[in-house]
């Protein structure tokens, strides 16, 4: 199981905890992980990435085992601590005011 | 007894105040959505307890929600987590994408920047709600960068009636300072094919074909912000109100200038006559007497606040023209709060009530038309909006 942890306000509208662990069919990449929790949660669809594009809301950022992947390619194999679900995923609001 | 429920949209939540038809004891529920802003809430005219919101953010983008029970419960449509046996949630409740298909779509082409150049055409969020006037399933949305949309399924799914934004003029729509954005959408109760909308800035507009095809009503609006103050498009409307009773009346409050016209929207004539300052964002109609109608003058485009930081709302009995200042408990001095355009509505009870919200988070309510002003609550986050329904 691949654990995710949610900003305050998805937790919110998916009515879920600090923590959700899901499970990811495939490789364990940001696409696959995030295809995975919108077919949980489809109310988080389009609040983390772009509908039609798939790309991610500029002010969200993905950070994983202390490293920033927000801009990594969203098909990048993630670390194997994500995978084994030593570490969970973040899904960061980026700091920027009230 | 009759009820009344606000539905107040802020930047921080949202929040509905309940009261008997006396209006004197509130309640307060809320907020609701916490920390997300609110820019609109609106109940179904068939359907009461069927409210529909519009819910974004900076980060997190658009979330619809949507209550049967009057508020008291919310959902996204067609995103909840409970799937019904063979149902596949499609979670696209927020899903506004501009169709350009062919041949009911529109090419996806730029609009005016604030410095003249052109940008590209890119949804920001839901400005306005308007639930249809016979179906609680069906819905618009206006939404920044300016279209509009419609759901006919409760608001699980939206499609764009893409000939507003196809219609030939849009290279020469430009933002207002809070974004370009379709804020007004009023359906006529006598004709199901006619709709008016209002965009910031680009103008009024009609269609006659149920949004098939649009024509701009601008014709009498005079514009100096603009290179050709008389053009077709480019006028910074910034909100319409018509009386159920006569749809064919439309009231404007412009960047400047008040107006109205008595021919659905071919001619608008200056109402503004001894109006303090003529600036203002909001204007409503008396729920029974179609030539009653209320602005709050704002002392002007650079300074959004009332003027002397006296709050008041003017009231015209002639349909424009000849104002009173309304200022009974309303506060009259060190008031420097705006009163944003979708932020007044009026109820229907027998001694109509109208009521507005401002950027200081205050909501009055005055009980007889005007006449006698109180607050409901005094320091919600910044107002956006306020709806209200009357309830038998």
């Amino acid at each position: 199981m691949i654990r995710v942890l949610l900003p305050a306000h998805l937790r919110a509208l998916a009515h879920v905890g600090s923590e959700i662990s899901i499970e990811v069919p495939g490789p364990v990449t940001q696409r696959s992980v995030l295809d995975a929790l919108e077919n949980a949660y489809p109310m988080l669809r389009g609040t983390i990435r772009d509908h039609v594009t798939q790309a991610r809301r500029p002010f969200l950022r993905f950070f994983a085992c202390s490293e920033d992947w927000s801009h990594e390619s969203p098909d990048t194999l993630l670390p194997d601590d994500i995978v084994s679900g030593k570490e969970p995923l973040y899904i960061v609001g980026a700091i920027a005011g009230g | 007894m009759s009820k009344v429920r606000v539905l107040v949209g802020t930047k921080k939540g949202a929040f509905i105040l309940s009261a008997d038809g006396k209006r004197e004891k509130w309640d307060v529920s809320g907020p609701f959505f916490a920390g997300w802003e609110i820019y609109h809430l609106k109940g179904s005219p068939v359907n009461p307890d069927r409210i529909y919101a519009s819910q974004s953010s900076g980060w997190f983008g658009q979330v619809i929600q949507r209550s049967n029970d009057g508020g008291k419960t919310w959902d996204t449509p067609g995103g909840g987590v409970k799937i019904e046996p063979g149902q596949m949630l499609k979670g696209e409740s927020n899903k506004f994408v501009y169709d350009t298909s062919s041949p009911n779509g529109a090419e996806l082409h730029t609009h005016q920047w604030y410095d003249g150049t052109q940008h590209p055409w890119e949804f920001k969020r839901v400005w306005h709600l308007e639930p249809s006037l016979t179906d609680p399933d069906a819905v618009y949305a206006g939404i920044e960068d300016a279209a509009l949309f419609l759901s006919a399924d409760g608001a699980q799914s939206w499609h764009e009636l893409a000939g507003l934004r196809g219609h030939g003029t849009g290279p020469r729509w430009q933002p207002g300072a809070g974004g370009m954005c379709l804020h007004t959408i009023i359906l006529d109760p006598n004709d199901a094919k006619r709709i008016y909308i209002a965009i910031s800035a680009a103008g009024a507009f009609r269609t006659d074909d149920a949004g098939k095809t649009w024509k701009p009503i601008n014709r009498g609006l005079f514009s100096q912000y603009i290179p050709d103050p008389n053009a077709e498009v480019g006028h910074c409307v910034h909100h319409v109100a018509m009386h159920k009773s006569r749809p064919n009346t439309l009231f404007m409050q412009k960047h400047w200038d008040v107006l109205r016209s008595d021919n659905a929207g071919d001619q608008w004539t200056e109402v503004s006559g001894n109006l303090p300052t003529d600036f203002g964002f909001v204007i409503d109609v008396h729920a029974h007497e179609p030539e009653t109608i209320y602005v709050v003058p704002i002392k002007s485009d650079s300074e959004h606040f009332p003027i002397d930081g006296k709050l008041q709302v003017y009231r015209s009995r002639t349909g424009g023209n000849e104002w009173e200042a309304l200022t009974k408990g309303l506060p009259q001095q060190n008031c420097y709060v705006n009163v944003l355009r979708d932020a007044m509505s009026v109820d229907s009870l027998d001694s109509c009530g109208i009521y507005f919200g401002t950027t200081g988070g205050q909501v009055f309510v005055s009980p007889d038309g005007g006449d006698n002003w109180m607050p409901i609550v005094q320091s919600l986050p910044p107002v956006l909006s306020v709806e209200v329904q009357t309830l038998s």
